[in-house]
């Protein structure tokens, strides 16, 4: 199976996003980089956007992670609920 | 034809003899050396005696490396586009059949740069 | 009385609504008038509805992130001006690192602003033309981010000046102006795989987490800033090359030669370009994040390595030139800032001789080939300039016609000897460093017959300013080349050592700390 990685800059808002992620994808690995935190993931990286609400204590639209966002890699799937990055072999 | 285009194309060569003033272009490496991190490029008239490149050009060129003093040229071997070519030091360019931007290599027996490192 | 309010759009039902059905086959023009650059390259359509938006982002979402992400950035960049951040970069040296990447990179940015207006045009598909035009926006931003960016230093160190004026003539800076020239002429499908998917996807990791690291590590925030910053927007680049490859893959088996043929050509132009990345990250950084060996085995061999895993499902295979990169791994950095070293008069940023400590690290990082090939190399340039004879090339180098690199890089799999290629071509030579340029040339050999090669064109006398008199006594070629170059002599070039960047570093550095 092939890495998918996500990577955000580090600040408070992202603190949220990060403890969301690794609560959900058991099988991630924390990376972290000077002013950026990376996720390693084997295979499928699942962000929920209820997870996120949760932590960060309002509401949440996934396409606000675009605004701290570094990069990333495999192939995207998003609705209102969850972002998904996955390698598909 | 040799691009894809919308139509016929053909591209402006931007570095035919006729654009060197009377020069033409010559590459000279010198092999093992490569604190001359690529060969040279020169332009000289087709006219020039090739003994006259070895002994007034390429020791300003190569002679910072300290393999340069212990060099005789007489005893250097030489390559034409990768291939054995054997230089006549009283000939010129022209009459050695050197053309504009041909390639030569030239290598030193035992000398293989700082230390053996090709540098 | 029924209080329940209307459910919302989902996310890809609102994205279907506001994009979708809102354009139209053309009848008072045939399509093929309308869009006039969509079938000469051969790719094959059939059906631009299969195409998907991985990111559906709608104009007023567009807006609403850019701005924020604009007010974010600039508010750091304010506040890093105003506290005079840049005192705290490890040591000036790093400086250098931003003037190599705000010259090499920001003109491209622009030009892929230009390269995305125009395919945002030209594709008769209206998703693919939204995502391009989005993308245009954000290249312009990273130039206005860049510039932003660099303002800040240029009021500090030399060499960031002339940045515009030297895209056009400097001669390591045709390196990526001819690699962008390449693309933006190319028809709107191959310029998608060659930025959007080569640059943008398979190789920019290796581009940008390179020097937004090293700035990270190296106390520069005003960089890390707007790189972040930017990259956010290449997440979304990353996506859209992605799915042009799937979609071009998808659409027709017969776009599968097409598309390899441009897949193994981009990587390969790409990857040259990254030479500079190379010895940035082994030789100008003061703190060092990685080595590029490192940073190309993670960001090349195993996510590359994912991507075309992924991507074998087509049958494409991963390009022509992957194992002769890999290969090169162990020795490409030392050899490129050999030539920077040794051509530094002629470059506007300073260059130096790593420190014993750093040739202690190169060595630990490089077992198999720094003590070698490159430490007695360094060794003797360093007692060279105790002695007061630092060595300035200055015979020109021979240069490969596709890449217009300089020719140093070496045989696969013998780092001793040059790798030296060459065609011949209606009459005349044509020379390159590697079988990847070679195979370019040969396969549209009147693109590259074209190019503007800065040796030649010195040679034919095209470098200089109007008025220069060559056959004045006393003429110095390469000074009046440098001088053309809007190069300040001795301010901007030469050694690190003794240079102005590093004598104001070390009193302002002071200043900040003392009083007087």
């Amino acid at each position: 199976m092939s890495t998918v990685f996500i990577a955000f800059q580090t600040n408070d808002e992202t603190r949220s996003i990060i403890d969301a992620v690794l609560a959900d994808n058991p099988h991630a690995q924390l990376d972290v980089q000077p002013a950026m935190v990376k996720i390693n993931a084997e295979g499928k990286l699942v962000i929920k956007r209820e997870s996120i609400e949760e932590r960060l204590g309002r509401p949440f639209d996934l396409q606000e992670l675009q605004v701290n966002l570094i990069t990333l890699s495999g192939n995207i799937d998003e609705d209102d609920d969850q972002f998904t990055l996955a390698w598909r072999n | 034809m040799a691009v894809k285009a919308l139509k016929p194309y053909k591209g402006e060569v931007k570095d035919n003899v006729e654009r060197f003033h009377g020069m033409q272009l010559l590459y000279i490496g010198w092999d093992d050396h490569k604190m001359f991190v690529a060969p040279f490029a020169f332009v000289f008239p087709p006219n020039m005696r090739f003994g006259d490149i070895c002994e007034k050009v390429l020791p300003g060129a190569f002679g910072y490396h300290p393999d340069w003093k212990k060099v005789d040229m007489s005893k250097a071997q030489w390559l034409k586009s990768s291939q054995p070519w054997t230089p006549d030091m009283t000939k010129t360019l022209a009459e050695l059949g050197l053309k504009h931007k041909d390639a030569l290599r030239f290598i030193t027996p035992g000398l293989t740069g700082l230390k053996g490192s090709s540098y | 009385m029924d209080v329940q309010a209307k459910k919302k759009l989902g996310l890809k039902e609102k994205y279907a609504h506001m994009t979708r059905g809102l354009d139209w086959e053309t009848t008072y023009q045939p399509m093929d008038k309308v869009f006039p650059y969509a079938k000469f390259e051969g790719i094959k359509v059939h059906d631009w509805d299969q195409w998907q938006d991985p990111f559906r982002l709608t104009m007023d979402a567009y807006w609403k992130y850019q701005a924020e992400k604009e007010r974010k950035l600039y508010a750091i960049l304010d506040a890093y001006a105003q506290n005079n951040g840049h005192l705290g970069v490890t040591d000036a040296r790093y400086v250098n690192a931003l003037k190599l990447f705000l010259t090499g990179v920001s003109p491209l940015e622009y030009m892929a602003h230009r390269g995305f207006a125009h395919v945002g045009r030209a594709f008769p598909g209206a998703g693919p033309r939204i995502a391009c035009q989005m993308q245009s926006l954000d290249e312009i931003r990273h130039v206005q981010t860049q510039v932003h960016a660099a303002s800040n230093y240029n009021k500090f160190y030399n060499g960031l000046h002339q940045f515009r004026h030297q895209h056009d003539r400097v001669w390591y800076l045709s390196v990526p102006k001819s690699f962008f020239d390449d693309a933006f002429t190319a028809g709107p499908f191959e310029y998608m795989i060659a930025i959007g998917f080569a640059f943008e996807y398979v190789l920019t990791n290796l581009l940008f987490v390179p020097f937004m690291s090293g700035a990270a590590y190296n106390g520069d925030m005003s960089t890390v800033t707007f790189g972040f910053s930017a990259q956010s927007d290449e997440a979304r680049h990353m996506t859209l090359g992605l799915e042009c490859i799937k979609f071009m893959l998808e659409q027709d088996p017969d776009n599968l030669p097409i598309v390899q043929r441009w897949i193994d050509k981009w990587f390969w132009r790409g990857y040259r370009v990254l030479t500079l990345v190379a010895m940035m990250m082994d030789y100008m950084l003061p703190k060092r994040v990685m080595s590029w060996k490192e940073a190309w085995e993670i960001y090349a061999e195993q996510n590359g390595g994912a991507l075309f895993n992924d991507l074998a499902r087509y049958g494409v295979r991963p390009p022509k030139g992957f194992a002769a990169a890999c290969g090169d791994k162990d020795y490409l950095s030392h050899q490129a800032w050999s030539v920077f070293y040794s051509y530094g008069a002629a470059a506007p940023f300073h260059t130096w001789t790593p420190s014993p400590e750093e040739n202690d690290w190169l060595s630990a990082k490089y077992p198999s080939s720094f003590d070698k090939y490159y430490r007695p190399l360094w060794e003797f340039y360093a007692e060279q300039q105790k002695q007061g004879n630092r060595f300035y090339n200055k015979t020109l180098p021979m240069l490969c016609q596709t890449c217009q690199i300089p020719m140093f890089f070496t045989e696969p799999g013998d780092p001793t000897r040059i790798c030296y290629r060459e065609s011949d071509y209606n009459g005349m030579k044509y020379h390159f460093c590697s079988d990847g340029c070679k195979e370019i040339f040969d396969n549209e050999p009147e693109k590259y017959v074209q190019a503007w090669l800065p040796v030649h064109q010195i040679y034919q006398g095209h470098c200089f300013k109007e008025g220069t008199d060559p056959t004045a006594p006393g003429f110095d070629p390469l000074k009046a080349v440098l001088d053309w170059y809007n190069l300040d002599f001795g301010r901007d070039n030469l050694d690190y050592e003794g240079s102005e960047d590093q004598k104001n570093f070390a009193a302002w550095r002071g200043m900040a700390t003392r009083n007087e």
